[in-house]
């Protein structure tokens, strides 16, 4: 059975962190499951903690006026879920749902947030692999955005 | 160059603007097409388009075509009826490297109405199963109801011997699959990036988007294809309406390998 610190390296955030880090990242996460159409979160409540997708499909939720829910992404195994609790106002911008059975592994945001503090080597690393993840979902949402199916473009 | 007759024998819709084809030589047949290739199908007094092969090249005789209406003959194609006559030249371009790609992963990346011209090949790996390694098809579309072939997807994502994922950009309550484009499956996708061949149609931003993501997991430049789409009139080489720089699409492609068309896809003005 694989102890959580070694579970966490299945994203790209904590993959080639020391042991004696990844230690100290596990100090804040636990495992956690959801039933299908289990809410993780709900948009606007206080965003606190964070989850790495072990086994199965989450789906981000946004509501639209008119439109309903829609599903803006998913995440499946390997990928990581909230961003929010990154920065203030520490508040959710989507909802999240499980989409089947899904396992992950939930992080305390304000626990990690007060160890990159104390550690500042830690925090720099954290945060440029962070911004890595950050950038490769910013450039997926605007290709999402450019609507590159739609009629004529192929 | 002159069309020959086929008879459409059956008609299907795929999406509210999508519909295969299937179509039978009346007379004389032009050659077997093979993975990749493309026709010029001609509406009788509307005028040509290219359309690549959506068939199993195992059957022989009858051509698979499937069609977005967006245009006049495309409409018109889209409206035809089973026993109705069109014209058909062809099989004019290259194939998909299936040669190259024995023995190793194939990693299909589709995105929208890119789907059709990559399913003979995937017909073709399933067909000779045990000479390839694994099968990939990383699929995406605008939303559930503009997935083509959805059926025949979900049957492939039943086979044990295939790995296939399927995600849409935007999706209501009720669809329990992926949503985010369709380069997100890539890096967690089940292939050996030095033992694999890659196979991409669609969009060409998504295509630019999905090649650098294949690079970036480690695959190298000469194993990723993509296959062009430009205005094509003669299929030949002739007229030069399909040209790109210092190729022809129809008569040099349309199947490229990345590092020869990804500097012209950079040039705006092309």
């Amino acid at each position: 059975m694989r102890t959580l610190d070694a579970l966490i390296t299945d994203s790209p955030v904590f993959a080639d962190l020391e042991h004696h880090e990844l230690e100290l990242i596990a100090g804040c996460a636990k495992n956690v499951g959801f039933e299908a159409g289990d809410r993780l979160f709900r948009e606007g409540d206080p965003a606190d903690t964070f989850f790495l997708v072990r086994h199965g499909l989450v789906a981000l939720e946004q509501y639209v006026p008119n439109r309903g829910v829609l599903t803006v992404d998913t995440a499946g195994p390997g990928e990581i879920v909230g961003w929010s609790w990154l920065v203030p106002p520490h508040r959710w911008q989507l909802s999240a749902r499980a989409v089947e059975q899904t396992r992950a592994v939930e992080f305390d945001g304000a626990c990690l947030r007060d160890k990159c503090a104390a550690d500042t080597d830690l925090g720099y690393r954290l945060l440029t692999r962070i911004s890595s993840e950050l950038v490769s979902v910013l450039t997926a949402a605007r290709l999402q955005l450019a609507d590159v199916y739609g009629n004529g473009d192929h | 160059m002159t069309p020959l007759a086929y008879r459409v024998e059956r008609k299907r819709r795929e999406t509210a603007g999508t519909w295969t084809l299937d179509l039978e030589p009346v007379g004389e047949a032009i050659d077997p097409i093979r993975p990749g290739q493309f026709t010029m199908l001609y509406l009788f007094g509307v005028g040509e388009v290219p359309i690549s092969s959506s068939g199993d090249p195992a059957l022989d005789g009858r051509l698979v075509h499937t069609i977005r209406a967006a245009g006049a003959v495309t409409r018109g194609l889209c409206a035809a009826n089973p026993g109705d006559v069109v014209g058909v030249r062809g099989p004019f371009g290259n194939t998909w490297p299936l040669e190259l790609a024995r023995g190793k992963d194939v990693v299909v990346v589709a995105g929208g109405i890119g789907l059709p011209p990559l399913r003979p090949a995937i017909y073709h790996v399933l067909g000779n199963r045990e000479e390839y390694g694994n099968l990939v098809l990383l699929y995406g579309g605008r939303s559930p109801t503009e997935l083509v072939f959805r059926q025949e997807v979900e049957r492939w994502r039943a086979r044990l011997d295939a790995s296939v994922e399927v995600t849409v950009d935007t999706a209501g309550h009720d669809w329990r699959g992926r949503v985010g484009v369709v380069t997100k499956l890539i890096p967690r996708a089940p292939f050996d990036p030095g033992n694999a061949v890659a196979m991409i149609v669609g969009p060409e931003i998504m295509m630019r988007f999905a090649a650098q993501t294949l690079l970036e997991r480690g695959m190298p430049v000469e194993s990723v294809f993509v296959s062009m789409e430009r205005t094509m009139r003669c299929g030949v080489g002739l007229c030069g309406h399909c040209q790109l720089g210092p190729t022809l699409i129809c008569r040099d492609g349309p199947v490229y390998r990345w590092d020869e068309i990804a500097p012209l896809l950079e040039v705006q003005e092309l």
